[in-house]
């Protein structure tokens, strides 16, 4: 039983984590109607970033995280202005043109970050958190996770607010219904579809801190990461929060469990399961069944 | 098309049949990668670029292609030849099953699914050891040894079989039911044209060559494990940029792709002191060309005309 809950909190923390970087995509999803698969890169950036400020000034993630959100929130917009807003706009063979672009945006980030790096794996630690366990009863729980999980639903519900209570955060929602209609009622959507990526960005960013001082990271995890969000986004339902979240705790908790009473090399299988079977069978995501 | 259509080809097959008598075995080395690199992105534009069922998960096919042999060889100690036509009829039977499933899904979900399930069958090559020997893979002695000649003639066939088969498909009525699902999937099914159908006859061949190219990178390289021939990054996704760069949805794009491809890699791999840059270079190319030239570079090849050439002005 122990064993079990061990793996159910375990699961649910990852879950916290895996949301907090999905709703950046979802949000993005959402608003631009194409899938940003540079997603995971832009975490291995600000991974990178984080990365750089420990080892020459010493700060650690929490800290380097309100260096590496503006700094991914100024890529994110860059990109987006300069680069994946070129394509949306022609017609070209091939409709996924956009999406292959962000791939190929993804690889590059990915490559110039080992080009800087290098493929060696890395660490981060934190004196007092990372390797740390916290016991309650039986149940033994990583305590960095825990520092993420609260930080990342933090982040969840801010983006909640922002974007149901703003007025910026109203021009997103409207330019994701009918980007025309908003145009005509004075929303600047090129500015909307900007920010958005910036803001998308800025959460992956915000995930990928949170992370690291639980994990190692080298370049290729980016790939992993994408797979993960765009996973969870599809699970939870396009251009939610609230499906975001629930998709990343189910998410979470699958692998988890998979992983304790299954096989730990069978672990990503279940993901995978879960995306194609919710494809098929739920394609509106846990947003429907959840409703709103 | 029919007046000069024949020319290109004919002087390149040529070319072809005498450039690989006056080269060292290390320029023979890269021609046979070219060779790989442009089959299997033919393929991938079979069923990427005509029938526009852009595909993240191409590695599937060219791994199975490759275990085909490699499992035969594992279990009853056959020659792995034999993977020649046991690899791509089983990557091609396996693709049915899978079509059925995936086409249901359109766009970038397809193409996601696919991913899905080439790291699916990573993970099951990876971790079921008694079925393909785990993450240490498959090793053969080579046939030919160090000789090359005997690989190259064999891998130019499969390319031009591949070419041939493409460019047939192309400029039948099948590849104008290609392009016209490509164009305007719902159009396509009002016309009566059964898509879920003509879908399958894309990538049934395309998995087949895909799984032919996997096949022969088996006998050639001798060595093949899970990571390396199902690999994401570098076959799935390398695959959609170099038809891309070329231009998707054309016949020689590919060709071109995947040329610029393996000598930007081997150019930057003999430059000592830099690992892996080729990747990035690519990549930053590749993102270039989508910017500028969305449909790659022969796809605009009369945009890329004007810019050079002055365009007459009717008097």
């Amino acid at each position: 039983m122990e064993f079990f809950l061990e793996s159910l909190i375990e699961g649910l923390l990852l879950g916290g984590i895996y949301a907090v970087v999905a709703v950046g995509m979802t949000l993005i999803m959402g608003v631009m109607k194409i899938i940003n698969l540079a997603h995971g890169a832009i975490m291995v950036v600000a991974m990178y970033v984080c990365y750089a400020l420990f080892v020459t000034l010493g700060l650690n993630p929490y800290i380097g995280i309100f260096v590496a959100m503006p700094t991914l929130f100024g890529i994110g917009y860059l990109l987006q202005r300069y680069s994946i807003r070129r394509v949306t706009e022609v017609i070209t063979v091939l409709p996924e043109t956009q999406v292959l672009l962000t791939l190929a945006i993804g690889m590059a980030l990915i490559e110039i970050m080992r080009f800087i790096f290098t493929s060696n794996y890395q660490t981060v630690p934190v004196p007092g958190v990372s390797g740390k366990t916290l016991y309650l009863g039986e149940i033994s729980m990583n305590v960095a996770m825990i520092i993420g999980f609260v930080v990342a639903i933090v982040f969840i519900m801010g983006l909640h607010l922002f974007i149901t209570r703003t007025d910026l955060g109203k021009s997103i929602r409207a330019t994701a219904q009918d980007p025309d209609a908003a145009k005509y009622m004075g929303v600047n959507t090129r500015n909307v579809t900007c920010l958005t990526f910036a803001i998308g960005s800025m959460l992956a960013a915000a995930g990928a801190c949170l992370l690291l001082p639980a994990y190692y990271l080298f370049p290729d995890v980016g790939h992993v990461f994408t797979l993960k969000a765009f996973i969870v986004t599809i699970l939870g339902g396009m251009g939610s929060t609230v499906g975001a979240l629930s998709g990343g705790l189910v998410l979470g908790v699958a692998e988890s469990l998979g992983a304790s009473y299954w096989q730990m090399g069978y672990k990503d299988v279940i993901g995978f399961v879960i995306f194609v079977l919710v494809l098929l069978f739920l394609p509106g995501g846990l947003k429907t069944v959840i409703g709103r | 098309m029919m007046k000069r259509g024949w020319v290109t080809p004919v002087i390149l097959g040529i070319l072809a049949l005498i450039l690989p008598f006056t080269l060292s075995s290390y320029y023979q080395h890269i021609l046979i990668l070219v060779i790989i690199w442009i089959t299997m992105a033919s393929a991938w534009n079979l069923l990427g670029g005509f029938a526009g069922q852009v595909s993240f998960g191409h590695a599937l096919f060219f791994g199975l292609g490759a275990y085909g042999g490699g499992l035969l060889y594992q279990h009853w100690g056959i020659s792995t030849w034999w993977g020649m036509i046991v690899g791509p009829v089983w990557a091609a039977a396996i693709a049915i099953p899978l079509g059925l499933i995936t086409f249901r899904l359109r766009g970038p979900y397809f193409a996601l699914s696919m991913l899905a399930m080439c790291e699916i069958a990573r993970i099951i090559f990876t971790n079921w050891v008694p079925f393909s020997g785990g993450a240490v893979g498959v090793m053969i002695s080579r046939t030919w040894g160090g000789e090359k000649l005997p690989y190259y003639f064999i891998i130019l066939a499969i390319c031009a079989v591949t070419l041939g088969a493409v460019a047939l498909m192309r400029y039948s009525k099948l590849g104008f039911y290609f392009l016209s699902i490509r164009e305007d999937q719902d159009a396509a099914e009002a016309l009566g044209i059964p898509t879920t159908k003509y879908k399958m006859y894309a990538l049934i061949p395309s998995a087949f060559f895909t799984g032919l190219a996997g096949a022969f990178y088996m006998n050639y390289m001798a060595y093949i494990e899970p990571r390396v021939v199902f690999n994401l990054e570098a076959i799935s996704i390398m695959m959609i940029l170099t038809v891309m760069l070329g231009g998707a949805g054309t016949i020689w794009g590919p060709v071109l792709g995947a040329t610029v491809y393996v000598i930007l890699a081997e150019v930057f791999r003999t430059i000592p002191g830099i690992k892996e840059v080729h990747v990035l270079v690519f990549a930053l190319i590749v993102v270039l060309i989508i910017m500028f030239l969305p449909d790659g570079i022969l796809g605009e090849w009369d945009k890329i005309k004007r810019i050079f050439i002055k365009p007459k002005l009717a008097s």
